[in-house]
């Protein structure tokens, strides 16, 4: 006798859940740091009546990139100027960005991050003797002129194990906990029924209780983070889930917005981080704040080499800069492996052992070393501690001391995001400025549409990773972009009087929603084991043959990330009955329901993120992807954006190339 | 590295309204059995190792096994988070034991200034709260 056959979770779905309407003027959809900044920042414009949501798919608390800590943040401009900053973004990401959006970020920025030491982040500083001081340290604050621990240029050293629960207090203070959903996944955003080409509202459910969400607004913005785990990912057991970027976001952002007819930019642009092996920990503090080197398997510091410098003149100006583009760095990394030169390792015991030869050659005694060696150890720790503790976990159990024996690094699988040294995203208006370009044509092709980081849809904003062709712009970042769209939506609320009306009915929506948990009752008595059916398949499933699709045709790790027009058709075939099967998915409880709407989300991105590849006849990132059939860099064809368009209506996919336009001066290119 | 419980410390936060693993889990990972009043991670692959339920657990009844693909047996890695600062004890597979204390907030819990009923004063430039002359860029090309 076959056991009873039932969901796997807690919290069983179940066919027919009640349906919940809510009305508001503003929706902000996530949680992560850009719905931080809005939330803190909209209710210093807004007037008492105007009502405003925020739906986060988990806790506020501990949700986005942010929810394990952070060990810097990376983007505070301080005493650079702002134009450097647009300059060597527009060099790490090679050439093609959009120069007002990144201009426009630098100048907000800091804001954010004094506002952060404020509330609370510790922020390590410059002594007067040079040494650093840890952010519990009595000294003056970055408002009243204190010096941060700089490692690179941007980048400034925190104690950031809290990093996002003392962001998010401030925001949900403000916001009020009445206007905080947790725990409810938006899945769709809706288009008005009279207006076209006008957000009205959006659906999703509760993970906690058998219950759909329609929200009907006026305005909203959509933050909810990259794209993970859409190409096979090295470890694909357990360690799974030990993703370089955070595991829970599934590119919702990019999906929703294309859905209703949003312009996409650059989104065959994607991220190949190279990171310590498996554990995935931070390699920037090692980079700079140790100034440890990379080895190949020789013991070779390849990357100074005189090949390594004839390699990147190949990729001028870019190939240029002192500090190399992070595409290019991967380049000649994976160039180490395929000649067989491989493993990489950071030669972290050279490092650490160069301070404390520096420090004997000073004149310190052994214990004064020894001091200093404890200090030094315990920064080490920390870069790991604050925000990838899984690689703490794994020297731990390899029994790893680093400054006994380097570490391996290695590039990972592919990630799809638009804050961090990517750039892919929602093609968005820039700042209503006269130094903004002011260009012919549709929103596709212009730069500045009225509203600061609206998408091409009247309405519909996105921040953060959402934000395309402007990446580096980090945490820090992402919370002013998320300050900057809630000023704008108010302004929107107020400028516009139209009332907006949804095209479908709730019951409508919450039978869409619900589809895989219907599918599963209906057929989970065909067989005596849930997980295999013939009527149905399980998101778990569905992920990972979307994974192993992008991973050997799409320039995954399997093909040290080379594809071309041959393999990205037969991956857009597999993409299209991978589709039509996903229909099918099954759900027996409420977190498979939230799995399987996550896998809808993957789908699409990843055959946007496929179809700019294939229409960019080019190999832009070099390190992030190689098409062997246009393996060069082509600045004389490419050096555009290629922005696509989904008609909702038509279903109909539009790719296009956009004028690129430098706006800060390109002599001298750095 | 998936978080794991220890049955004898779970107390299903004794059913009250927040099971606080399960509150805090940004992966929705962390559900409590309603029948044996213990949480478990119901899903290990998916498991980012965040450490926010080990952080939250008031019961210190949940830890974290090293990921069984990669990680050999044996190493841990044990948080204890207060108010103000984090204590780290690091156990090698070879016994060896490191400890760190790093601070985590200079402020008090809560005291986080929202602004409450400040409001900014033109809604049509480009000025953010707080925010004094903004710049706008030189060097044209």
């Amino acid at each position: 006798m076959a056991l009873p056959n039932k969901p796997r979770g807690e919290i069983a779905a179940v066919v027919n859940p009640e349906v919940v309407e809510h009305t508001c003027d503003v929706l902000i959809v996530g949680g992560g740091m850009s719905a931080c900044g809005a939330a803190f920042e909209i209710k210093k414009w807004a007037s008492d009546d105007l009502k405003i949501i925020l739906c986060d798919k988990a806790a506020m608390e501990r949700s986005g990139a942010v929810a394990q800590g952070l060990s810097a943040i990376n983007t505070y401009i301080g005493e650079n100027a702002i134009e450097d900053y647009v300059k060597m973004v527009r060099n790490d990401l090679m050439g093609v960005v959009r120069e007002d959006l990144i201009y426009d970020l630098g100048r907000h920025v800091d804001e954010s991050v004094k506002l952060f030491e404020e509330w609370g982040l510790p922020i390590w500083k410059k002594a007067e003797d040079g040494s650093n001081l840890d952010g519990a340290k009595p000294a003056a604050t970055l408002r009243e002129g204190g010096q941060p621990v700089r490692t690179g240029k941007w980048q400034i050293m925190i104690n950031g194990e809290s990093y996002k629960c003392i962001v998010a207090e401030p925001a949900k203070k403000a916001l009020g906990e009445e206007a905080i959903i947790e725990r409810v996944f938006i899945v769709k955003m809706l288009l008005d029924k009279n207006r076209p080409n006008t957000i009205a509202g959006a659906v999703g459910f509760s993970v906690r209780e058998n219950k759909v969400h329609v929200f009907t607004c006026k305005t909203a913005m959509v933050a909810c983070g990259g794209a993970v785990n859409i190409f096979r990912p090295r470890s694909t057991g357990e360690g799974k889930g030990r993703a370089w970027y955070p595991v829970w976001n599934a590119g919702s952002t990019y999906t929703m917005c294309a859905q209703v007819g949003a312009t996409l930019t650059m989104m065959e642009n994607r991220f190949t981080p190279a990171r310590f092996k498996d554990g995935y920990g931070p390699v920037g503090a090692w980079f700079l704040l140790f100034k440890a080197k990379v080895q190949n398997g020789l013991g070779e510091f390849y990357a100074g080499s005189d090949a390594a410098k004839e390699e990147l003149k190949k990729f001028m100006p870019y190939g240029a800069s002192a500090v190399t583009p992070t595409c290019l760095r991967n380049h000649l990394m994976v160039n180490e492996f395929k000649a067989g030169r491989g493993p990489i390792y950071m030669a972290t015991d050279v490092a650490l052992n160069a301070f404390l030869d520096e420090k004997r050659a000073a004149g310190l005694d052994e214990k004064a070393v020894k001091k200093y060696w404890k200090h030094l150890e315990s920064e080490a720790w920390e870069d790991f501690l604050d925000m990838s503790v899984g690689q703490a976990g794994l020297w731990a159990g390899a029994n790893i001391e680093p400054e006994k024996v380097g570490s391996e690094i290695m590039p990972t699988e592919p990630y799809m995001l638009g804050s961090h040294s990517g750039c892919c995203g929602i093609w968005t208006s820039g700042p209503n400025e006269d130094w903004v370009p002011t260009v012919d044509g549709t929103r596709a092709h212009q730069y500045k549409w009225g509203y600061n980081r609206m998408t091409t849809v009247d309405g519909l904003f996105t921040a953060g990773d959402g934000v395309g062709a402007s990446g580096h712009k980090f945490s820090s970042g992402s919370h002013t972009e998320g300050r900057i769209v809630a000023k704008e939506m108010v302004r929107y609320c107020r400028d516009n009087t139209y009332t907006t009306e949804l095209a479908q009915s709730a019951q409508e929506l919450a039978d869409e929603i619900y589809a895989p948990v219907k599918r599963y009752h209906e057929f989970v008595g065909a067989t005596t084991a849930a997980d295999v059916n013939p009527n149905y398949c399980k998101p778990a499933g569905i992920m990972m043959r979307l994974m192993k699709a992008t991973d050997e045709y799409g320039g995954g790790v399997a093909t040290y990330y080379m594809t071309s027009g041959k393999l990205l058709g037969i991956c857009m075939d597999l993409l299209e009955m991978l589709r039509e099967d996903a229909a099918k998915m099954a759900a027996g409880d409420l977190h498979e329901l939230m799995r399987a709407w996550e896998n809808y989300h993957r789908i699409w991105c990843v055959e946007a993120h496929i179809r700019h590849i294939q229409f960019r006849e080019e190999s832009r990132y070099p390190g992030f992807y190689y098409r062997s059939d246009f393996p060069t860099v082509d600045d004389e064809n490419w050096k555009c954006f290629v922005n696509s368009t989904y008609d909702p209506q038509a279903a109909e996919w539009k790719c296009e190339k956009v004028e690129c336009i430098n706006i800060i001066e390109t002599e001298p290119w750095l | 590295m998936p978080s794991y419980v220890d049955p004898e410390k779970c107390d299903g936060c004794k059913g009250g309204d927040k099971t606080a693993c399960m509150y805090i889990c940004p992966n929705d990972l962390m559900v409590l059995n309603t029948e044996e009043m213990k949480a478990y991670n119901q899903e290990p692959d998916a498991c980012w190792e965040c450490y926010s339920c080990v952080k939250i657990c008031p019961q210190g009844a949940i830890a974290v096994r090293g990921y069984d693909d990669f990680v050999p047996m044996g190493g841990q890695v044990v948080p204890l988070r207060s108010s103000d600062s984090i204590m780290w004890t690091i156990k090698f597979r070879n016994g060896n034991i490191k400890r760190f204390k790093f601070p985590i907030r200079t402020t008090a819990e809560g005291s986080a200034n929202e602004y409450p009923g400040q409001k900014g004063d033109n809604l049509d430039d480009c000025k953010l709260f707080l925010e004094g002359e903004l710049k706008s860029p030189t060097k044209l090309a």
